[in-house]
């Protein structure tokens, strides 16, 4: 009971089809409280539809999935008091402000002070400035900032981010990683997945490799090098990569 | 579960309050729920009007009841419209993850529909009265015809929630409505049938708009109700009844 305590989610035997094509063929992984796990695989892996089977949208064929300690499939309702979802596409009303999405989200938790609970968020995503614009003006970044701002309502112990920086310029990128780092500085547990292996090099404690329906390799960054043999010492010309020259130049401009 | 109930109704509101925002900042729809219809009414009343006979002295008086059912018939299209585009972006996603009912996400667009509905409802019959529409109803018939428009408002929102649960592209989400925007043509919202051929009179009036309309004149200028009162409830609650069945497999199957 002990050791369940500290697993924000725990997945053993985990099976879900959709109609003839087996999507998930038995996946078992755990995440610790207070980390910031990634999920990594190619498109079509299945990896929203864990997110989906963890999230209670989505119900599993086979095996067990708890998430804070609650089943998903009998205590969806408390699972989701625990919990926040960031989908693949941003879930952020275009049509209100910044402000009103937040306070829309606190009403709908049943927080006391709403506009005090946006308040705070706006200033901590740095979207003070934009908070009475409608979010169709927002870039790409700010909007995916409003999205995480607006799961972390409620203060949420375990958030879900599915792919977050997909289609995000490589500020965008940045800004969103920050946020996550910080998110877990705070002891939220994050549980991302990604398709960029840099991404789950920058953020995870923990990485888990979905191939196939199944988890095929577990573990901390560390941990995962060692699967590969030792790094052999040679000497090459590092150039500088594209990305790396994009945002010195943007760096020096926004120094001016 | 118990704490998810006692919010229910607190939750509709916001739900109705994010909905309502999305009606009153889009000019598109303003323009479609109220304004044309009001400029369709101005247009039959003072250029063609002269030409029909329809045996009033007003005919403002006989093209009312007419008039809103197309209103109603195109605010339903925005239903179906908004909920498609909440299906399509991941805000039904986020609504679902929470610890709110399942069911209210869908049901907030259905209460929008009623208050917004009943609003261009209102508004155009205003409209009406500034163009000498007048009616000897009192309160209870006022009621009644309330109830009625209520009660096609719901039947048609939950033709709506199909479509907008089920389309794949915004076309197919609002396509549906222009044949109930032109059922109210083909029946006596404009014309008395007795003038149509033989075919065209035979369905006019034996579809649900013409009962529908026909009982709404009964009650505001106190005519005996009679038999199309009750063919225009049993259209509305049938059709409603059928729509919310299939309306919400496809909710539980899509959403």
């Amino acid at each position: 009971m002990n050791s369940n305590q500290n697993k924000a989610i725990q997945v053993n035997g985990l099976q879900k089809a959709y109609k003839k094509l087996q999507v998930l063929k038995g996946v078992d992984f755990e995440v610790e409280k207070g980390s910031i796990f990634a999920l990594l695989g190619s498109n079509g892996a299945g990896k929203t539809t864990i997110i989906k089977i963890l999230t209670t949208l989505l119900k599993k064929d086979v095996g067990t999935a708890s998430v804070n300690g609650f089943d998903v499939a009998t205590r969806p309702g408390l699972v989701r008091q625990s919990i926040s979802l960031t989908g693949q596409f941003a879930a952020v009303d275009e049509v209100l402000t910044g402000r009103e999405n937040l306070i829309m989200i606190a009403k709908l938790r049943h927080l006391e002070n709403p506009r005090q609970v946006a308040d705070e968020l706006l200033n901590r995503f740095s979207l003070a400035d934009a908070a009475d614009r409608r979010v169709v003006t927002y870039s790409g970044g700010m909007s995916r900032r409003l999205d995480i701002a607006m799961s972390l309502v409620g203060k949420p112990q375990l958030i879900f981010l599915d792919e977050p920086t997909t289609g995000l310029d490589p500020e965008g990128r940045i800004e969103v990683w920050k946020t996550v780092k910080a998110l877990a500085a705070n002891g939220t547990t994050v549980f991302l997945t990604t398709q960029y292996l840099e991404e789950a090099e920058q953020l995870a404690d923990q990485i888990a490799i979905l191939h196939e329906g199944k988890i095929i390799a577990n573990g901390t960054l560390a941990d995962l090098k060692k699967l590969f043999p030792p790094a052999k010492v040679e000497y090459i010309e590092k150039q500088p990569t594209l990305e790396e020259i994009f945002l010195a130049i943007i760096g020096k401009k926004e120094e001016k | 579960m118990e704490t998810q109930k006692n919010y229910f109704c607190s939750d509709m509101g916001v739900m109705l309050g994010r909905s309502m925002r999305h009606i009153f900042r889009s000019m598109d729809t303003i323009l479609t729920v109220t304004v044309t219809p009001i400029v369709m009414m101005l247009l039959f009343v003072y250029v063609f009007g002269g030409a029909i006979q329809t045996g009033t002295d007003n005919y403002v008086n006989y093209l009312l009841p007419g008039s809103l059912l197309i209103a109603i018939a195109s605010g339903i299209s925005y239903t179906a419209y908004r909920l498609f585009l909440d299906m399509q972006r991941g805000i039904f996603e986020r609504f679902h993850s929470m610890p709110i009912a399942r069911s209210a996400a869908l049901w907030g667009h259905v209460l929008t529909s009623l208050v917004s509905n009943a609003m261009s409802v209102t508004v155009i019959i205003i409209v009406a009265l500034l163009m000498g529409f007048r009616s000897q109803a009192g309160v209870l018939e006022w009621l009644a015809v309330a109830g009625i428009l209520a009660l096609v408002t719901l039947a048609l929102t939950w033709v709506a929630a199909i479509a907008g649960l089920s389309a794949k592209s915004i076309d197919g989400a609002t396509g549906f409505s222009y044949p109930i925007i032109f059922l109210p043509f083909i029946s006596s919202a404009f014309v008395p049938t007795e003038s149509m051929p033989k075919v065209v009179r035979a369905f006019a009036e034996n579809q649900p708009a013409t009962s529908i309309v026909e009982s709404i004149r009964a009650l505001l200028y106190g005519q005996p109700v009679g038999n199309d009162l009750w063919i225009a409830l049993a259209w509305c609650v049938g059709i409603m009844i059928v729509a919310y069945l299939i309306a919400m497999q496809v909710y539980k199957q899509r959403a």
